[in-house]
């Protein structure tokens, strides 16, 4: 058992910081938002440049072949700056599908293109009805030819506005909610018969809504994947939740620091307001909150390679409550012990806070996770 | 970074797993497995089989009988028995004053007490807190004076845990009532019990209980060779044996065996009631309890496989402060889960010999019975060793710079 980063993941760790450390101010970012991608090509450019958009993939199709590990310590980074880029929808949403249900042609044709910044990606599956349930899949796809053609809508595709393809959920086969019969496309986002209707998210962030009307795909589109549809998007889910869990704690780490230094600075009677118990005790249980998460990143990154699925995704059900419970405290923390300062959009305590909160309700919120864990029988199973 | 055990420690984990199967005797587990406390005969029995195979005490020095192990070797060890469950080695001999000895003894003291503490020969209790020194340790008043080659102890100790059991007791001491800072004028000294003038008065706790007492101090006289330290340096002793709690305190090996035996109770259907196993809200917070255990067992493994550069570091993981507030937390809330499950045979109290023992044995099952007395004692726990509140001025101290 060893919990320390290696001398290369330390090197990725302290070069990742520095780039965020130089281009991703609280006031850089502000400018990022306000463009009309709502995130930073240049910066986008710099990850690649940096490797960071090829690190998943195996080395022979054009990646670094890291795992879940670096992962974690880059969306960790990132979520210290709140960053904005289409990271998770690219290379750890787009990327999972791919190298768990792509072809080796399909990754040699489109791996380098990811890597080298140019090709982006995002993934279309939650619908109106569907809330989180991952096989609650209404979109169709029907036999044409050899190819399919699909029709539905998803809504808050993350990054769905600028993605050059769209990864699509949709029913092969059998009911709504069967478990069965769902297939994974690949859709190019201008295909005759895409809508996307570009938004913002709570965080500040970009997400579309997209219709699916008539749209023609080759039989090549259909990802495939062991275990089918469903086993594919469940494994990619538990990958993002892992790389979602070190985001929420590089965000909460950032945030217990700003909350930590303007209790120090902040004067109110005479003093500073960190001389108060009451606040004082509240820092402190942020931490215990933060170590707590942190731990549980840890297992998640652990957990992501896990053979055995049932198992992978009882881990990551515990590892979505946990850290949605302590981002939830440490997220509120921040604005209260702040106080107004931290309501403002002029300041960074309240944007964790939004960004916390979102990553609480992606891929499942905490009593979603909570009840279908005790249904699979709890954490610790009987011997 | 790799979080998995190794073979050889998963090895190392069968190994004690049949060990503890072969040794444990039968009406020891049965004792444990209901949810009681070992007898004083059932502690001293089973330390005794582990000091023989050389597991009392691994995190002691080679020298004095520990095992050259790994932090993680070490807490298998130590999850195992918790997890049988059996009688885990006395804390008072092993934990706290142990390696108070191996830092602060003379090498008399260290040959004559440290076997003894590892092998259960001689059983000590800690004479600490007082009526009016809880959390604010430092102001306590028991005194000793300087009489030739002895102390003349007088003064009293409160919530003395088994000092019904105990040989010795190590105590904390006034010897110098003029220092400067209350922190400079206490002593650390090592106490005979059958001493002339100790009188140890019960205290019966609110879950029906013997487990603290009063200990009174009348003109004791203590050799000066008990001193351990140096004089009015006994401040340091002190907080050197209460960092050392931390890790223990999580205790996830106990909690999970906890869990998984309230998973088995939680099935059954007394009198033909539905299981509550299969009340949603129930098995919700039974999960959401094993959520959060989760999560403490991963921060302990981390403070234990960091150990080695905390020393070198000279100063504690920030995560080690989480083990002493989120164990004793869960360990209560597990203790709350048992009370639900009981239901309204957990009314009863239990029949318990050692404690009132009025109840007929078959009023209700033994584990409804002694659900609300574990919940009622187990409140304890976020209130010593440094109470959760006390572990947060460390932290804001220590880790936040507040």
């Amino acid at each position: 058992m060893d919990f320390d980063l290696s001398e290369d993941q330390r090197l990725l760790q302290d070069s990742l910081s520095k780039l965020l450390k130089d281009k991703y101010g609280f006031e850089q970012r502000k400018g990022y938002m306000a463009s009309e991608t709502g995130w930073s090509r240049e910066v986008w450019a710099a990850y690649a440049e940096l490797g960071l958009l090829g690190m998943p993939f195996a080395e022979e199709d054009g990646g670094l072949g890291y795992g879940a590990v670096e992962t974690m310590i880059v969306t960790e980074q990132m979520g210290r700056s709140l960053t904005l880029e289409p990271f998770m929808s690219t290379v750890v949403m787009g990327g999972g599908f791919l190298r768990h249900g792509a072809t080796a042609e399909q990754r040699a044709a489109m791996v380098p293109e990811i890597a080298a910044g140019t090709l982006l990606l995002a993934f279309a599956h939650t619908e109106p009805q569907s809330r989180f349930d991952l096989h609650d899949v209404a979109t169709t796809a029907k036999k044409d030819g050899a190819g399919w053609v699909i029709d539905g809508r998803k809504g808050v595709v993350v990054h769905g506005d600028t993605a050059d393809r769209l990864i699509v959920t949709a029913r092969i086969s059998g009911a709504r909610r069967d478990r069965d019969g769902i297939g994974v496309f690949l859709v190019p986002a201008d295909a005759q018969g895409v809508t996307r209707r570009g938004f913002g998210t709570a965080d500040g962030q970009r997400a579309a809504d997209i219709t699916f009307d008539g749209v023609k795909v080759g039989a090549e589109a259909l990802l495939t994947g062991s275990g089918g549809g469903i086993a594919l998007v469940e494994r990619v889910a538990d990958e993002t939740i892992a790389a979602m869990a070190a985001e929420a704690v590089g965000c909460m780490e950032a945030a217990k620091d700003l909350t930590v230094d303007y209790l120090k600075t902040r004067k109110q009677f005479g003093r500073p307001i960190g001389s108060f118990q009451a606040l004082q005790h509240r820092a402190a249980e942020m931490m215990v909150c933060l170590e707590q998460a942190r731990s549980m990143a840890m297992l998640a990154a652990m957990m992501a390679s896990e053979p055995d699925a049932a198992e992978r995704r009882r881990q990551m059900r515990a590892v979505k409550v946990e850290v949605g419970r302590n981002a939830r405290f440490v997220g509120q923390q921040t604005v209260q012990m702040h106080g107004g300062i931290a309501m403002t959009m002029e300041y960074a305590g309240g944007h964790y806070l939004k960004r916390l909160t979102v990553i609480e309700n992606m891929f499942g919120d905490m009593d979603h996770h909570l009840a279908a864990l005790s249904e699979e029988g709890g954490v610790f199973l009987a011997a | 970074m790799d979080l998995r055990f190794t073979d050889e420690e998963r090895a190392f984990r069968e190994e004690v797993r049949a060990w503890i199967d072969a040794n444990l005797p039968a009406d020891t587990r049965e004792r444990m497995a209901s949810g009681r406390t070992p007898t004083k005969a059932m502690q001293v029995d089973w330390q005794r089989r582990l000091y023989d195979k050389g597991w009392a005490v691994p995190h002691w020095p080679v020298e004095w009988g520990g095992q050259p192990w790994s932090a993680i070797k070490r807490f298998i060890l130590s999850e195992e028995i918790q997890s049988t469950p059996a009688p885990s080695p006395l804390g008072f001999n092993c934990n706290m004053l142990g390696p108070v000895l191996v830092a602060f003894g003379t090498e008399e003291q260290k040959k004559h007490f440290l076997p003894k503490l590892a092998s259960l020969d001689l059983w000590f209790c800690q004479g600490f807190s007082e009526p009016g020194a809880g959390s604010d340790l430092a102001s306590l008043k028991c005194a000793a004076k300087r009489d030739g080659d002895h102390y003349i102890v007088n003064g009293q100790k409160t919530w003395t845990t088994l000092a019904q059991h105990a040989d010795w007791i190590f105590l904390l001491v006034r010897t110098d009532p003029g220092a400067a800072k209350q922190q400079e004028g206490i002593s650390f000294l090592l106490v005979d019990m059958k001493t002339p003038g100790i009188t140890v008065r019960p205290i019966i706790t609110i879950d029906g209980a013997h487990e603290v007492n009063e200990v009174f101090f009348d003109d004791v006289k203590v050799p000066v060779a008990n001193l351990v330290g140096t004089e009015n340096r006994g401040w340091d002793c002190a907080k050197f044996l209460l960092s050392n709690e931390r890790t223990g305190q999580a205790r996830v090996g106990a909690s999970k065996e906890r869990i998984r035996r309230l998973k088995l109770i939680a099935k059954e259907a007394p009198g033909g009631a539905r299981p509550v196993m299969e009340d949603p809200r129930f098995r919700s917070r039974l999960t959401d309890v094993e959520v959060q255990l989760k999560a403490l067992e991963m921060t302990t493994l981390r403070v234990l496989a960091d150990e080695n550069r905390q020393l070198s570091r000279g100063k504690p993981n920030p995560a080690s402060s989480v083990l002493k507030i989120r164990g004793t937390e869960l360990q209560q809330a597990i203790s709350e889960l048992y009370v639900m499950a009981a239901g309204p045979y957990g009314l009863a109290a239990p029949n318990d010999p050692e404690a009132d023992g009025r109840n007929e044995p078959d009023i209700a099952q033994d584990w409804q019975t002694l659900a609300q007395a574990t919940y009622f004692n187990w409140r304890k726990q976020s209130i010593y060793g440094g109470s959760t509140e006390i572990q947060k001025n460390i932290m804001a101290k220590a880790f936040l710079g507040l």
